[in-house]
């Protein structure tokens, strides 16, 4: 019997944010009924296939979204298994907890291309597309490798990297023992492996906790605000980091010399890398700043262009403007609080962009910003990197399954369980952890016995 | 000029721990079987530690008596201490371990050769194996003498072109003394077969009269001895015990060592093949772990006629006057002297990735390997792959599907499945870490997982077949009236709970509820189990096991039941992996070299990713419907 797989099924951001979280598996139905609150209360389990119901999508009894749910019992359907497919509108950040909430409720994160796996292995793909069916699990490999492991964050890897070096040398400690416990003693160790996997749940929890305010992903929208000394880019930063429904993250250590920052606008999470401010200059400390806001303008999915509309623009003005009249551009009149040089329509001569007036000093114009920034990216004026909100589920989940296994490891030191039981959940929050950094497990455990112990006879 | 011919179904080549099983096993199938050794006084002979069994190779040597094997109740027969390691630690991980009087051990094993019917003992060097189209024809010896055969198992051991090593000093010859097989390396190579060369050592064997047991810890047996074999009765076997003795080396034996590195092979390149590092030599042990004050010596009887004793610990390669300097410096060994000096031992052996999961030679039909040829280490390992090469051997001769034991049912599926799979740099160990479902592969369950497959084959007497069948039944009902017996929240049952140390009950609990309390047992509840039947021991025992770890058991059960549905998807034996659009090069290279039996096993493979998997399934899956 094959387990029941989830995923967001749609080009996320298609048009008007609507987007599908599907179930495919012998308890696709069950699992929808654990997360669908039906408003003329029917339990998915007894509607005729294939027909559409309207409610609530609750994770834990939490209200998530409402949301139209499509049954469809198998064998007609696209994988030749009872599917269930939730339409969400409520934006990615909503689809994500849609699609966490049905994890939660016992399905499994689909591998890349699973779907069309499961279909061509159930019979519904047709022979001769067999090689369309490998293109696409290949492609959709490749695609969700380079992303998972480019998108993590170098320092978070580094934490997963030393959580599982702890319980690494705890089990071959432990498996030491056990193979040779005429040489190691562990009966004495309980309480060093009990602070060991108290420190290890400890950061898998703080790890699981910035989770939800994206910051495990390094790229969201990149973003990447520009303009002239003293337009106001860093006031607007700051305008934005205070707004309640923005959540700003510093990024410590960050190899560059620019500021990031994470912020999640209304459900977007927005990469704002804020350049150093650019102005023509003979000066080469300056001019390398320039020359690293081009390299930034050019790989970023959405360019803020800061203005001082109480100056009139300038050459510095147009050649910024030249180098980023190809990219999505959102254009912000700052300091609407002095008198008015630069108006909107002069910029769009210029430039095709979306602009909008703000004083950053006196926060006015920042929720029509926002308004606009949202509208942007949900009319797919602005394109992302779907696959970074499906790679932070994928890491989201395997966080949690490590923590669980911590949390039963916990448990079995309570009551007195023998060290050979304890190995088998921290050998799974192990291999979960290895997961998401994308290490094999490759015989770690054996080598490590033989290079941390001296063995044997 | 004539020559002798002879004509048989199975050749075995080699008579240590696997050639024995392998080929007992042969015979005992009804195979007529011939097998060769350099030395019939060196059947079974146990050339390096004198125990059979401790944690992991314990569980092996439980499966092959379950299997139908003879080595569980040789050692039985031969044991002079017994101890059950890891007993206070959970059930996977209890391991008996028997110290063995080496003479008897090989005498007993020799006698059970003898008198086995259809087997036939040979002392020969086997110096060619005769092969047509990719065919196993037979073997030749060096005195030219031919041994027509249809099936052929290799269990050569540390013999192919041996050379031991200690000091400057190395002369080819075999373990102790005994002749090298010098020319069957070359036949295999020109056959085709990949040869490696690997490296083992033992420590020195010294006289007891010069050692001085005061200066050292005792180390006893169990009071009651638990029988390595299903068949032996666990009465028929407590008896007197000899002791083992511990004691350390020192920074003093330390420095010995470091003072004379540059006179030990190992250090100066003389040896080149690899080691394993779980069983390093003392020299190892102190450049490896410098920062360690004191390593342990266990000095244990050789058997009861003898005053040899062996330095457990102390393998070495050093030169003769460092070895008595080294030693010297232990407490307790001040005045030692030795009878036979340590040394380490290189020897020609294979890349087990030639094997199929069968044991066969992938690209010879009917050629067979088991054992430390295979790259492997240890008796117990090498007698589990013995009887399996040897089973198969047979099975193969009558024309029959081979055994297979997968991971999931064995340290033998998991040691085999691990050679032919991972391509291992050293001599493989088993451990008990190594078996994924390990809960499962209990030392006490061996009998309920593996008797079947012996008594499929033939190895096992349907009398035991169905004494196996009513203890599984007896089980299964005794865990069905525990899970229903309602306890109730009687005086007497408060008592007896408080008495163990545990909380009183406030609502009633079924017996098998109170079972998984880490305080109680199956037995301790006796008193408060009225209308309890009168079990086996044995029974009681796997009661308990299974509702005290149910939680943990009904998961590795879910697990497995993931793990055999990849097990069971089979791959075309001759598939061309290179045919396969969108399988990644390495992928392609890997399978083909590999040749793996099953999805599950190609999912083993390194270098093999989850989407090569998939991308593979969806191959398989035209190929099915193409037919």
């Amino acid at each position: 019997m094959e387990d029941t797989i989830a995923a967001i099924s749609t080009s996320t951001m298609s048009s008007g944010g609507i987007s599908i979280v599907r179930i495919s598996g012998p308890d696709a139905i069950s699992i929808g009924d654990k997360v669908f609150r039906s408003k003329k209360n029917i339990k998915l389990a007894d509607v005729q296939s294939h027909t559409v119901h309207f409610g609530n999508i609750c994770d834990n009894g939490n209200e998530i979204d409402e949301a139209l749910v499509i049954v469809m019992k198998a064998p007609n359907t696209y994988t030749r298994e009872n599917i269930v497919e939730i339409d969400c509108h409520g934006g990615i950040l909503v689809t994500k907890k849609v699609l966490e909430a049905v994890l939660n409720a016992g399905a499994r994160l689909a591998e890349p291309g699973e779907f069309t796996k499961r279909a061509f292995l159930n019979g519904r793909i047709d022979l001769s597309q067999a090689e369309a069916v490998i293109d696409i699990i290949n492609a959709k490999n490749d695609y969700a490798l380079k992303s998972s492991v480019n998108q993590l964050d170098g320092r978070l890897s580094e934490k997963i990297k030393n959580i599982r070096e702890m319980i690494l040398n705890n089990v071959a400690f432990i498996e030491a023992a056990l193979d040779d416990p005429e040489h190691f003693d562990i009966d004495a160790n309980v309480d060093n492996l009990k602070n060991d996997v108290e420190n290890c749940l400890n950061n898998v929890d703080n790890l699981l906790k910035t989770c939800d305010n994206g910051r495990i992903m390094h790229d969201g929208v990149r973003t990447v605000i520009l303009g002239k000394t003293n337009a106001g880019k860093s006031s607007l930063l700051n305008v934005l980091a205070r707004e309640e429904r923005a959540i700003v993250t510093d990024i410590e250590g960050t190899t560059r010399d620019t500021l990031e920052e994470m912020i999640n606008l209304s459900g977007i999470t927005l990469n704002l890398i804020d350049t150093a401010g650019i102005r023509k200059t003979d000066d080469v400390v300056e001019s390398i700043g320039v020359n690293k806001a081009k390299k930034l303008a050019e790989v970023a999915d959405l360019v803020i262009y800061v203005v001082d509309s109480s100056r009139a623009l300038d050459d510095n003005d147009y050649e910024i403007m030249e180098l980023i009249k190809d990219k999505k551009v959102l254009v912000i009149l700052n300091k609407a609080d002095l008198a008015q040089v630069t108006t909107a329509d002069d910029i769009k001569k210029i430039i095709n962009c979306e602009t909008v007036t703000i004083s950053a000093k006196q926060e006015t114009g920042i929720e029509e910003l926002e308004e606009t920034v949202k509208n942007m990216f949900f009319n797919g004026e602005v394109k992302f990197n779907e696959d970074v909100y499906i790679t932070s589920t994928r890491h989201k989940e395997l966080l949690k399954k490590a923590d669980d296994s911590l949390k039963l490891v916990l448990d079995g030191i309570d009551n007195m369980v023998s060290e050979d039981f304890l190995t088998i959940d921290l050998m799974a929050a192990y291999e979960n952890l290895g997961l998401i950094i994308g290490e094999e497990i490759e015989d770690d455990l054996a080598n490590r016995i033989f290079s941390k112990f001296c063995m044997g006879k | 000029m004539p020559n002798i011919r002879e004509e048989y179904d199975v050749v075995v080549v080699g008579a240590g721990h696997a050639g024995c099983e392998a080929a007992l096993a042969a015979a005992r199938m009804g195979l007529e079987t011939i097998i060769f050794t350099v030395s019939v006084e060196s059947i079974a002979m146990m050339p390096c530690n004198p125990n059979i069994g401790g944690s992991s190779k314990g569980h092996l040597v439980r499966e092959i008596d379950a299997l139908g094997g003879e080595m569980g109740k040789n050692i039985d027969a031969t044991f002079i201490q017994s101890k059950m390691l890891n007993a206070s630690k959970g059930p996977a991980v209890h391991s008996l371990r028997a110290q063995a009087d080496k003479s008897d051990y090989s005498r007993r094993m020799r006698n059970v050769l003898e008198n086995t019917e259809h087997l036939h003992i040979r002392q020969a060097e086997v110096s060619e194996i005769i092969v047509n189209d990719g065919k196993i024809g037979g073997v030749k010896t060096v005195s030219g003498a031919e041994y027509i055969a249809k099936a052929v198992v290799l269990c050569t051991g540390v013999y192919l072109k041996a050379r031991c090593i200690y000091g400057d000093v190395s002369y080819y010859t075999g373990p102790n003394g005994l002749q090298a097989a010098n020319h069957l390396t070359q036949s295999l190579i020109d056959n085709g077969i990949e040869v490696r060369r690997f490296k083992t050592g033992t420590p020195a064997r010294v006289d007891k009269r010069s050692v001085d047991f005061s200066k050292m810890t005792e180390q006893f047996g169990d009071k009651r001895v638990v029988p390595f074999s299903f068949e032996t009765d666990p009465e028929s076997i407590q008896k007197e015990q000899v002791s083992c003795w511990l004691t350390y080396t020192n920074e003093e034996t330390h420095k010995i060592i470091m003072d004379n590195l540059d006179r030990s092979p190992l250090y100066s390149g003389d040896i080149h093949g690899t080691g394993p590092r779980y069983c390093p030599s003392i020299e190892d042990k102190v450049v490896r772990f410098a920062d360690k004050e004191r390593h342990q010596v266990f000095i244990e009887p050789e058997g009861l006629y003898t005053n040899e004793m062996y330095l457990g610990g102390m393998s070495s390669s050093m030169p003769e006057d460092v070895q008595y300097a080294m030693y010297r410096t232990v407490p307790g060994l001040e005045n030692v002297r030795i009878v036979r000096n340590a040394y380490a031992i290189e020897y020609d052996c294979i890349n087990a990735v030639q094997l199929k999961s069968s044991l066969e030679f992938k690209k010879i039909e009917g050629l067979f390997a088991g054992g430390q040829f295979n790259g492997s280490s240890g008796y117990e390992e090498a007698a589990a792959q013995g009887i399996i090469a040897g089973i198969n051997a047979a099975l193969f001769v009558k024309k029959e599907e081979p055994l297979i034991l997968d991971r999931s049912e064995s340290y033998i599926g998991v040691l085999i499945d691990d050679l032919v799979t991972k391509e291992t740099a050293e001599p493989y160990r088993m451990m008990t870490s190594r078996a994924e479902y390990r809960l499962i592969l209990r030392q006490d369950n061996a009998d309920i997982r593996l008797t079947k497959y012996g008594y499929r084959v033939g190895l096992i007497s349907e009398e035991r077949m169905n004494r196996l069948t009513r203890k599984i039944q007896l089980i299964d009902e005794e865990i069905e009236r525990v899970k229903s017996v309602n306890i109730g929240t009687g005086s007497e049952v408060q008592k007896v709970l408080t008495d163990n140390g545990s909380t009183e009950l406030t609502t009633g609990a079924t017996l098998a509820e109170l079972i998984k309390r880490p305080e109680l047992s199956y037995d301790v509840l006796a008193p408060i189990d009225k209308h309890r039947p009168e079990l086996p021991w044995d029974v009681c025992e796997q009661v308990n096991i299974n509702l005290k770890y149910e939680g943990y058991i009904d998961r590795q059960l879910r697990q497995v039941e993931h793990f055999k549905k990849l097990e069971n998807k089979l791959i075309p034996d001759n598939l061309d992996y290179f045919g396969i659009s969108g399988l990644r090069k390495e992928a392609m290279q890997k399978l083909d070299k590999f040749r793996p039996r099953s999805i599950g096993q190609a999912s083993r493979i390194s270098g093999v990713s989850p989407a090569d998997i998939s991308v593979l399934l969806v191959y398989l899956e035209s190929l099915r419907r193409k037919h």
